[in-house]
């Protein structure tokens, strides 16, 4: 049965991107900062969508809450083939904002299955799909491996510890999209000249209420050099996990 | 090969004063490149075999004739969109980005710029995707920097031509399904016939022996008595200045192009002095390393200025031919220089096939003599600034 597919895509800085931060470290420092597409956005949820689009017929409309820097992830998006965009036009701050933003448009809309990546590499906070859920009453499928269509059926496998986990739901479903659910797509010269043209609707946001703020960041401690100890000395790993690392 | 870590460097942050299309333009063929070439490359370069399997994804890239109106299948995309594709080609191997370029600059733009509509519409579609390729004879055995002097020759026989001669170092030439040739006619008039594979007298051998860009083939292009239909004579222009102009549009990707075999001399050898250490640190601690580390991203940086500048030109129709040659011999030579710098940055690593640098610099020693020599261009600059002509 043809779906309509909303795929909900964020920025997210390039992960060789040097990290810093500044506002007494309460602000990530974009200066010099490149953003692509969140892969699990990209290279998993829109690329399962246009193909279960390709199979079945259907749309994909891609959904993003930020502001007017995140038009060329957008455009990316549409370019490797989304039918259009729709860009709420606030500046996210916390994923509860950011859920009932899309939960909005996601009532609005009428989708019938709505993707987000597990999480974005900048923040991992991976609570978004199971709010927005949670707010338009849908079930929600987290981590998937795996999507498919059957129907008003969506079907889906999770990793389980040991093995995999077959779940299936009637749409309208949230689902979360983690590694191996497709593979990336390139866009092709014809994707970027056809996204030129294909709609990016900017619809403007009432400020919403901030549930939760940054203290601050703080960078991960420096990794240490490496100790290798013989493998005839398994005496000596015990005292330095225990007195070194003081893991044991 | 190592699996490709590239990253880009824009120490000056020029991604800013491109638009989004632009690099998005940039990071496909980046991304295109890195999927499908790398692993490769290195195989197809000890092989010396241009990788044919990549022309499809070439064409959907845009790497061939980006610049060509949608209307004959191109892109319809502006200069700087061209030269950004050309340096991610380079940035991998300089005869990815030659067969590229000889497409583009050399093949198409003539059609489209001097050919007749029926030629447009016959060629540059076909070519445009990479089920037809092309390539371009100037240069002969006898007349390499001195193109002017070139006997291949044609006389005309009712609806036909006859032509006659040998072209010689001829990139693509192998496996092209025609030919842009520059020959002279009954009054010693340049002009450019189209010829197609399959033409009676027309023979394509392959130059074997190169330790130079060896992922790209090179021919020869021997016409003996073809019988070409006038229709496949360029309408357009005639003279030097004709097949010249293509070269101004095939230097200025190789301006690009020098920059992004730079990067990837840089990029390599940057990583590789974080990581190796010798005497308890980081080689990139030394101080003679940080020399050339430094030098290289300068150097870099200024030929993307100057560059990009170009561009700009270009798109606005006013790039001369001498900046043009002035950022063909700065850019080359630059890659040249962090070549073969870089490579001894890597060490011993430096000349192994683990690493691309050394490819790199065998690969820019044709680049430097194509299309016009390092001197060659010196004596450009060196006219249009004295007005002297030091050729002759
Ligand atoms: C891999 C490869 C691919 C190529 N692909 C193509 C192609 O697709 N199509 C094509 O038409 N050609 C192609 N060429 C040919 C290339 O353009 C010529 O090699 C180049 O123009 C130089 O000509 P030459 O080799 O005959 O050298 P020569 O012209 O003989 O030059 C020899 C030396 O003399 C110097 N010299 C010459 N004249 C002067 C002067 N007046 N003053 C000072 N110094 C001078 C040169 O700088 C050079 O150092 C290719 C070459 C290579 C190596």
């Amino acid at each position: 049965m043809a779906m309509k597919f909303l795929v909900c895509i964020s920025k997210a800085p390039d992960t060789t991107s040097r990290i810093a931060f500044t506002e007494g470290d309460t602000q990530f420092d974009a200066n010099g900062v490149q953003f692509i597409v969140n892969p699990y956005d990209e290279w998993y949820a829109l690329v399962r969508a246009l193909e279960l689009k390709e199979q079945h017929g259907g749309s994909v409309t891609t959904l993003t809450v930020g502001q007017a820097d995140c038009d060329p992830v957008i455009r990316k998006a549409l370019a490797i083939g989304a039918d259009d965009a729709i860009r709420i036009d606030a500046n996210p701050v916390d994923a509860m904002q950011v859920a009932t933003l899309i939960a909005e448009q996601a009532r609005q809309g009428a989708y019938d299955v709505i993707l987000c990546g597990k999480e974005t590499i900048d923040h991992n906070g991976s609570v978004v799909g199971g709010m927005l859920a949670e707010l338009i009453d849908a079930p929600f499928i987290s981590l998937a491996t795996s999507l498919e269509v059957e129907g008003n059926t969506v079907k889906a496998k999770r990793e389980a510890s040991g093995g995999l986990e077959h779940v299936q739901a009637e749409s309208p479903v949230v689902v979360s999209a983690s590694k191996g659910m497709a593979e990336q797509r390139i866009p092709n010269m014809r994707g970027i000249m056809a996204a030129r043209t294909k709609p990016l609707n900017v619809i403007s946001a009432e400020e919403s209420a901030q549930s939760a703020s940054v203290a601050k960041f703080e960078l991960p401690p420096a990794k240490g050099d490496c100790k290798i100890v013989s493998a005839d000395e398994p005496e000596e790993l015990v005292r330095l996990l225990r007195e070194e690392a003081k893991i044991l | 090969m190592r699996t490709d870590l590239y990253q880009g460097h824009d120490y000056l942050l020029m991604d800013e004063l491109l638009t989004e299309e632009h690099r998005l333009i940039r990071d496909t063929a980046r991304a295109w490149v890195k999927q499908e070439v790398s692993p490769i490359i290195e195989d197809a370069a000890e092989r010396c075999e241009f990788p044919k399997h990549l022309l499809p994804g070439l064409g959907e890239i845009g790497a061939f004739g980006p610049y060509i109106p949608e209307e004959y299948g191109g892109a319809g995309l502006d200069q700087i969109a061209y030269g950004l594709i050309m340096q991610e080609l380079e940035r991998c191997d300089s005869g990815l980005r030659s067969t590229a370029s000889v497409q583009s600059s050399l093949v198409m733009y003539p059609i489209w710029k001097y050919g007749s509509e029926e030629q447009k519409q016959k060629f540059l579609p076909k070519l445009a995707t990479g089920e037809w390729m092309g390539c371009f004879g100037l240069t002969e055995p006898d007349h390499g920097s001195n193109p002017g002097g070139m006997t291949t020759h044609y006389k005309e026989d009712g609806d036909d031509i006859i032509l006659n001669g040998a072209k010689m170092w001829i990139s693509n030439a192998p496996f092209a399904q025609m030919a842009v040739v520059w020959a002279k006619n009954e009054e010693g008039r340049i002009h450019g016939v189209l010829v197609e594979r399959g033409m009676e007298g027309f023979s394509t051998p392959t130059m074997k022996g190169k330790w130079s860009l060896r992922a790209s083939d090179t021919g020869e292009l021997i016409f003996d008595n073809v019988r070409v239909p006038k229709t496949n004579i360029l309408p357009g222009r005639s003279g030097l200045g004709a097949p010249l102009s293509c070269l101004d549009s095939a230097r200025y990707g190789i301006a690009w192009g020098a920059i992004g075999a730079a990067l990837d001399c840089y990029d390599v050898g940057l990583r590789y002095a974080k990581e190796r250490k010798q005497f308890g640190r980081p080689i990139a601690g030394f101080q003679l390393q940080q020399k050339k580390l430094a030098e290289a991203i300068t150097e870099i940086s200024k030929a993307q200025l100057m560059t990009l500048r170009i561009g700009q030109l270009r798109n606005e129709g006013r790039a001369t031919s001498a900046q043009i040659s002035m950022a063909k011999r700065n850019n080359v030579d630059m890659a040249i220089h962090i070549a073969r710098e870089m490579r001894q940055v890597l060490g011993g690593m430096g000349i192994m096939n683990e690493y691309p640098i050394m490819r790199h610099m065998a690969n820019l020693e044709s680049v430097i003599t194509y299309e016009g020599t390092h001197d060659i261009h010196l004596l450009i600059t060196g006219f249009d600034i004295t007005g002297e002509n030091a050729f002759k």
